[in-house]
């Protein structure tokens, strides 16, 4: 089977919804006929024109607005924000307005809009640069957020965003874009909700998310070695969150760890945490655990970067701390 | 041209709001409640123009703006009681009405940011050949908030087919504009974003009324947004129960603007010029005091929303 980029991967379904349904357009900064920052867009211009790639000024709580009220009036709209970090100047609009205008219209207006841009600590991007910050959206009624961490999962999970009829914040972790996959020429779709058991074991459960999946993966391979097999769940969707897979593997495993590369305090760790505690509390052999990133703000330097997020060491010690419990 | 239907609908937001107010004194209304009193000819001559695909956005102030777009006052009153009945269906309150069947696309407990929204309404209109317009509905207050500025610039960039109307009554709460910003001109404030902004008497329907026409015909036949800068005077405090005068304003002034009310003076031309009759006029007092009573005991009546049915709607599968 054919190998796409992450990027590449997304820029498919786009490219398919696209062709598919008129009503979808992009608005983003350079995503016309420069093709995105990220290369989001790149060749889509020339297909589909300056009214559905919609270059845009500098005006993060602007377009979103604008987005929100197309969203409301039978467009489906796509904010390319390129980094996380920009929307933060709308989050009025995201939480007041595209989070509660289906709830306060009781349904009868629908919110199609998609926000979709990079997110993680990676190449010294620094502090406005390296955001991810999903917890705070997760915690908002009426966003569906999706973080996912290869090319097959992004193509399927961007088709279902594009189909929805939810706000969708589509997160893509910038150490992962370039990473490739297999992906089928057919149309497949991959539905909210549904975690991946990315690797399968009977010792420990990891539940990892973004950028973590991969470190986790080879933190595993490393054990695999020692005759230790874990359990690995990328949850894909974190809202919706596929809590019975992560329960079912528990009930196997009876240990839980969830890596994640953002901070600690109410962060999605905290809620699987409290959710599996309170609906497997039988089942757990030991304490959850949870490994993150550093609670600070994301630094410069690279050794400082470095020291921020979890690296190998500390991912392979967290596991065996794990299973000494 | 429908002089008396203008007459009619500008009644019909008067005698909805007046019965608002005494309802929200007898604790009837659970929440906030911003009257539009004083200001009525400028949904109702601009809303006279829109029909039910046209979108509009409103602010904290938009019960007028809900009536005059043609969502039943018996559905306005039933959502001010909290009822199933109102037009979100008890979800939303005062400030958060919601028809989209006539093409209410929401009022917003948040200053500004419908201003955006009707921009979006206005992309939509472009992108889908619909011919529809997006209206903005705010206050002076919005002119200083950002999104007034974000979404005015958008418009104009794209020739977006949106109506901007700012219903400047001099004061947001009890902060003067002229306090707010060293340029008071809203019009020219507007006209730096390089779009077509006119200034217009508020109070008088007609003036309203020719000025938002002329502006949706351009919009619609593609030749981008227009901003209306309608002078205007909200003659009720800026919310039931908070003081009328306060010590924002004075007596006179007030009293000035009540010689100014939309409703006396457009009846008043009216009649001088022989376009109705008092008896006319009559009549529609009493077909409208009837239906806002009506409604009035319709909303009263109403059932409250089964609490079972919280969590519904929170995302678009229910
Ligand atoms: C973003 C925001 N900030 C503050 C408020 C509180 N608030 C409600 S109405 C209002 C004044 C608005 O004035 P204006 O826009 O002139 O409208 P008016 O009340 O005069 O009709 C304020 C400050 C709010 N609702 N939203
Ligand atoms: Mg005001």
């Amino acid at each position: 089977m054919r190998e796409l980029t992450f990027t590449a991967a997304a820029r498919e379904a786009l490219t398919e919804e696209m062709a598919r349904d008129p009503s979808i357009f992009v608005v983003g900064e350079g995503i016309g006929q420069r093709g995105g920052n990220f290369n989001t867009t790149s060749g889509l211009y020339d297909l589909y024109g300056p009214m559905r790639l919609r270059d845009t000024p500098i005006v993060e709580r602007g377009f979103i607005g604008m987005c929100t009220g197309a969203a409301m009036t039978g467009t489906r709209p796509i904010v390319d924000f390129m980094f996380v970090d920009f929307i933060l100047d709308a989050m009025g609009e995201l939480i007041n307005q595209v989070a509660k205008i289906q709830y306060m219209s009781s349904g009868r207006l629908k919110m199609p809009l998609i926000l979709r841009g990079s997110i993680g600590i990676t190449g010294a991007s620094a502090t406005h640069h390296s955001g991810s910050y999903f917890p705070m959206f997760v915690n908002i009624p009426g966003f569906r957020v999706v973080v996912p961490t290869n090319a097959y999962d992004a193509k399927g999970l961007f088709k279902t965003a594009l189909r929805g009829d939810d706000p969708v914040i589509f997160l893509e972790h910038k150490s992962l874009l370039n990473s490739k996959a297999q992906v089928p020429e057919e149309e497949y779709f991959i539905p909210f909700g549904q975690a991946a058991v990315v690797r399968e074991g009977s010792a420990a459960t990891v539940v990892a998310v973004g950028s973590m999946v991969r470190k986790a993966l080879e933190a595993c391979d490393a054990l695999a070695a020692e005759g230790i097999a874990i359990e690995v769940i990328d949850p894909r969707t974190l809202a919706p969150l596929d809590i019975p897979t992560i329960l079912a593997s528990v009930h196997k495993t009876g240990r839980l760890l969830i890596m994640d590369e953002t901070f600690q305090p109410c962060g999605i760790g905290a809620e699987i945490a409290a959710q599996v505690v309170a609906q497997g509390f039988d089942d757990l052999d030991a304490p959850i655990m949870r490994l993150n990133g550093v609670y600070t703000p994301t630094p410069y330097s690279p050794p400082l970067e470095a020291a921020v997020i979890p690296n190998p060491t500390q991912v392979l010690q967290a596991i065996r701390d794990l299973l000494a419990e | 041209m429908n002089y008396l239907a203008l007459y009619r609908q500008m009644l019909e937001i008067r005698r909805t709001e007046e019965h608002l107010a005494k309802a929200h004194q007898a604790g009837m209304i659970p929440g906030a409640c911003h009257t539009y009193v004083g200001q009525e000819a400028i949904a109702t001559g601009v809303c006279a123009h829109l029909t039910h695909d046209d979108a509009v956005f409103s602010t904290h102030r938009g019960h007028g703006h809900a009536l005059a777009k043609g969502v039943p006052p018996r559905e306005v009153m039933a959502e001010l009681f909290g009822r199933v009945t109102g037009c979100s269906r008890g979800r939303g309150g005062s400030m958060h009405l919601f028809a989209p069947e006539v093409g209410m696309m929401g009022t917003s407990g948040i200053v500004g940011p419908c201003i955006l929204q009707a921009t979006g309404a206005g992309y939509s209109a472009r992108l889908l050949n619909k011919g529809t317009v997006g209206v903005a509905f705010f206050g002076d207050g919005a002119s200083n908030n950002g999104a007034f500025h974000e979404g005015l610039n958008l418009a104009a960039i794209w020739d977006l087919p949106v109506i901007f109307v700012c219903e400047n009554n001099l004061y947001a709460t009890e902060v003067p504009f002229s306090y707010a910003t060293r340029n008071t001109d809203m019009a020219e404030r507007a006209s730096t974003y390089g779009m077509n902004a006119v200034s217009v008497d508020g109070n008088d329907v007609l003036a309203v009324y020719a000025a938002a026409g002329e502006g949706i015909r351009r919009a619609r036949a593609g030749e981008g947004p227009t901003f209306l800068d309608c002078k205007t005077y909200r003659t009720r405090a800026h919310a039931e129960g908070m003081p009328s005068l306060g010590t924002y304003r004075t007596q006179e002034e007030l009293d000035a603007w009540k010689a100014r009310d939309p409703i006396t003076t457009y009846r008043a031309h009216l009649v001088s010029e022989g376009i109705a009759s008092e008896d006319e006029f009559a009549q529609i007092e009493r077909e409208v005091v009837a239906m806002v009573e009506e409604s009035f005991e319709f909303a009263k009546s109403s059932p409250y929303p089964d609490p079972a049915t919280v969590a519904e709607h929170v995302y678009s599968d229910g």
